[in-house]
């Protein structure tokens, strides 16, 4: 045998080395993809963590306040922070207030203190009645004029008295907790998140009580009951195209069907969880049927070989295999809801809510409702505010999406 | 026809049973007796019906939209197609073993704990321990696993996982046990062992299996079908079959002829 096998020859190890490099090609090209969504992904965060971090912050002035040159006094069994206010508004804390700022920094300083200053002096009275005793010094927030000139940007006549205070450490941006705690407001110094966080909240409990056992029971009837018909392919059909439909019709379709039954629930989480619960379910429901699809026939087949009646094979074996799966459609569909704002504009949830829900039918706003709003805005302010009310709802998400893994690692260790 | 298949205490009875799925015929006209006491085996070549017919014993085929049974089975001189026939309770009592190894994946416990918890054949904790054991000693897997019984079942070896299956199937104590081709997927040691252990529950359970091994069938069932084309060709003593055929066709396929 002179002859060369044919895997030996020079011919066949050219083609091999062209097939290696191909694949080498193809890695490369991989390679690339996720880098370039890495640096997007990390470019993204970094810019709104830049910008979102000075939103969670606030100018404030440090000024002592001498109580007992007034005489102030709380009425016997008031401690709710609204009636303390009332009380001490009525009694001239304001002017107390205005006056200290006055006698400690100046004219000019006090003319910048915030109108709203005096209520957090209140807040923390009604916190600590005690305070209302001797002199404690208080962080009050200014304009918004004000702020802006700290940070060097517009507001030329106020810049040279904001250096000066800042340089005495009268005048400094601080940690705003109270943006966790507060609402909307037409003062970027004084908006807060929780309002529109809690309206978020409520809503997603409503979307996630309808969509999932709706969801989940019509991907089950669908796969398991259901006869293969042109019936059930037509609401196949429908349930697929149901899912991209867009959002915005949804929203229209809740103003005229939700808000048509209960008319006086406009705003409501309540109406808003339905509607997007209309958009979250066939996203469910699309996820439930390939996962349930993926539960392997011989599974069915034991258990019914034992005697398990149909409802026992699905609730004992199909389901609980299928829902991993299940879960990791819910958590996109829900993610999905969580950042939409066309709908929730349709059915009045855009409205300016400057207390927090109460409960499903109080009227709310939400997350990104609120970002669009705030990005609306013409006061600099809002710009940083718009970019931490960004980050809450990125954490929130990244907090719903955390759950979802957990939820899904803790079923597949249980099997 | 051998004349012992019409006796009258067979435990199942077939008789002119047909499977169609959609228009096509799978198994025609097949009449058989199954008896308690013996293991009666299956054999034929690829799509002769064998595993067909085998699911109609305890309607399996049920759940193919497009399957349709006709003629009569009877289990005990009921038939289980008549419409008051619970099927769930029939499989209780004519329970299965497929041809590849099917666990849940759940704990080896709760494999075998799982059809006496739905027929509560148990009351309480301990006596379902005790059918636990029970079940899994006689599949010949307890000293096994009797340390890890609350591994996954899919973590067995395959022929321990198709013991596993088996015991599922002699814990809800059925009367009639269909395995096809149970062997299939194994070696020939794991073989050999499930082979053992069908030749220790014979006389407890009346067994049916489906094989493509002559060796296999010769070894293990005292009955044996030999079906070609959707037909039962011959059914008699294993011995008969497979040394003194009566059919041409028989002889053809046992001597390696085609199949």
């Amino acid at each position: 045998m002179s002859e060369v096998a044919t895997t030996r020859t020079p011919a066949f190890e050219a083609r091999l080395k062209k097939r290696y490099a191909a694949e080498r090609r193809f890695r490369l090209a991989g390679l690339g993809a996720i880098l370039f969504s890495v640096a997007v992904l990390v470019f993204l965060l970094g810019t709104m963590t830049f910008n979102g971090i000075g939103g969670f912050q606030r100018a404030t002035l440090s000024v002592p306040v001498d109580f007992d040159q007034v005489g102030l006094s709380l009425p016997p069994g008031v401690s709710d922070t609204g009636a303390v206010s009332r009380a001490l508004e009525g009694q001239g804390l304001p002017d107390l207030v205005q006056f200290s700022v006055e006698r400690a920094l100046g004219k000019q300083a006090a003319a910048e203190l915030n109108s709203d200053a005096w209520r957090l002096v209140a807040e923390q009275v009604a916190e600590d009645p005690a305070l209302l005793q001797g002199t404690h010094t208080f962080d009050l927030p200014v304009t918004e004029n004000f702020a802006s000139a700290l940070a060097g940007d517009g507001h030329a006549e106020l810049q040279p008295l904001a250096r000066q205070l800042a340089a005495q450490e009268k005048l400094e941006r601080s940690f705003d907790a109270g943006f966790l705690t507060r609402s909307d407001a037409t003062d970027p110094q004084q908006v807060g998140i929780w309002g529109a966080l809690k309206g978020s909240i409520l809503t997603m409990i409503v979307t996630l009580a309808l969509a999932f056992p709706i969801g989940v029971l019509a991907a089950l009837y669908l796969e398991e009951y259901a006869p293969r018909n042109r019936w059930t392919d037509l609401i196949e059909v429908s349930i697929n195209n149901l899912a991209a439909v867009p959002s915005i019709i949804f929203g229209l379709l809740g103003l005229a069907l939700f808000l048509g039954v209960f008319p006086h629930m406009r705003s409501a989480p309540l109406i808003g969880g339905m509607t997007l619960a209309l958009m979250t379910m066939p996203v469910i429901v699309i996820a439930g049927r390939n996962a349930i699809k993926a539960v392997p026939p011989s599974i069915r087949d034991g258990a019914m070989a034992l005697g398990a009646s149909p409802v026992q094979v699905v609730f004992h074996h199909v389901l609980p295999l299928a829902l991993p799966g299940i879960l990791t459609g819910t958590i996109i569909g829900m993610a999905r809801a969580l950042g939409e704002t066309a709908p929730l504009l349709m059915i009045g949830m855009r409205a300016f809510v400057a207390t927090p829900p109460d409960g499903f039918t109080n009227p709310a706003t939400v997350l990104p409702v609120q970002i669009f709003l705030w990005s609306d805005e013409i006061d600099r302010g809002f710009v940083e505010r718009t970019s931490a009310a960004i980050i809450v709802l990125l954490l929130f998400l990244l907090l719903m999406n955390g759950v979802a893994i957990y939820l899904r690692n803790k079923f597949e260790k249980k099997w | 026809m051998v004349t012992d298949s019409s006796s009258p205490d067979a435990k199942m009875r077939t008789r002119d049973v047909s499977v169609f799925y959609g228009a096509k015929q799978a198994v025609d006209s097949v009449s058989i007796d199954i008896h308690s006491e013996y293991v009666t085996a299956f054999i034929g070549p690829s799509g002769c019906g064998k595993s067909t017919f085998l699911r109609a014993l305890n309607r399996m085929n049920d759940t193919i939209p497009s399957a349709r049974v006709e003629g009569c089975i009877e289990l005990d001189g009921e038939d289980i197609y008549r419409s008051s026939m619970d099927v769930v309770q029939l499989r209780a009592r004519v329970g299965m073993v497929f041809q590849k190894p099917n666990p849940f994946p759940k704990s080896i416990y709760e494999n075998i704990a799982y059809g006496p918890r739905i027929h509560g054949l148990a009351e309480g904790k301990q006596e379902l321990d005790a059918i636990v054991e029970k079940s899994l000693r006689r599949a010949g897997l307890w000293d096994e696993v009797k340390d890890r019984l609350s591994d996954s079942g899919t973590a067995l070896s395959g022929g321990q996982q198709q013991r596993l299956c088996i015991a599922r199937a002699i814990a809800v104590q059925p009367e009639v046990i269909l395995m096809d081709e149970p062997c299939s997927a194994l070696d020939p040691i794991a073989t050999a062992r499930i082979e053992e252990l069908i030749d220790e529950l014979r006389g407890r359970y009346a067994i049916v299996i489906v094989t493509h091994s002559m060796q296999q069938a010769a070894r293990v069932s005292q009955r044996t079908a030999f079906f070609h084309l959707g037909k039962m060709v011959e059914y008699g003593h294993t011995s008969d079959i497979f040394t003194n055929p009566r059919e041409e066709r028989t002889k053809d396929y046992i001597t390696g002829r085609y199949g």
